[in-house]
């Protein structure tokens, strides 16, 4: 398991690269990747803040518990910080399990669990001014089904 | 007993600060909460609405109604938005 919060960019194919080659007892290698959108037109860029130390620890036991609950053989987190334009990656996960079912249910449960249990905030920058990013009430009910 | 508090993103702007470090005898988030308020409107406005807000104590999620007792860090924030 590894889990990485950054400021840096990321290179989406070098991560999948490395993490799915050379595995002989994965069947299956599923990953995610989060983008930054501009939602109304007009975006400049997407700042996030987080609380360092504790999106460490919040992210291992997010990973450690799929790990547990699907069997992984490994996962992979990363998670940017500061301020982000629109088209950039933002954030990636990737599973390795002995089969789909298991690496794509892993996949979604780090993503609902990153997207309201992990302390990140966004804030989109506008021409017009700045705006935090709301919790979205689908965002917490998503994690009910788990 | 001396606490580290730490705010982020709009409670951050409405206190001014990122982090400060206070002595109180409250003994619980909530308490603190009441001692902040009655302290500066910048933490009224902040915590107009608890229920808007979360805490983590020593850097673990928790509930206003929790004992501060041991506790060296407390963190106020609104509704986590990652991923």
């Amino acid at each position: 398991m590894a889990v990485r919060v950054q400021a840096e960019p990321f290179d989406i194919g070098a991560e999948t690269g490395a993490f799915a080659t050379g595995r002989t007892d994965a069947g299956a290698v599923v990953t995610f990747t989060g983008v930054v959108r501009d939602t109304r037109g007009g975006l400049q860029r997407m700042e996030i803040e987080h609380y360092p130390g504790m999106t460490e620890r919040a992210i291992a036991a997010i990973a450690a518990e799929a790990i547990a609950r699907w069997n992984l053989i490994d996962c992979l987190v990363i998670h940017r910080y500061g301020p982000l334009p629109p088209g950039e990656p933002i954030m990636m996960v990737a599973t390795a399990a002995a089969h789909r079912a298991e690496a794509f249910a892993a996949a979604e449960f780090l993503m609902d669990y990153l997207k309201s249990r992990a302390p990140f905030w966004k804030k989109e920058v506008t021409a017009t001014g700045e705006d935090w990013v709301a919790a979205r009430d689908e965002d917490e009910a998503a994690l009910r089904r788990w | 007993m001396s606490l580290q508090i730490l705010y982020f993103a709009w409670v951050r702007e409405r206190v001014g600060a990122a982090r400060e470090t206070v002595t109180t005898e409250a003994p619980t988030v909530a308490a603190l909460v009441a001692e902040l308020v009655a302290r500066d409107d910048r933490y009224a406005a902040a915590f107009a609405d608890t229920a808007a807000l979360r805490v983590a104590l020593d850097q673990e999620l928790a509930d206003f109604s929790a004992p501060l007792d041991g506790v060296r860090e407390v963190a106020f924030f609104p509704p986590m938005t990652g991923g």
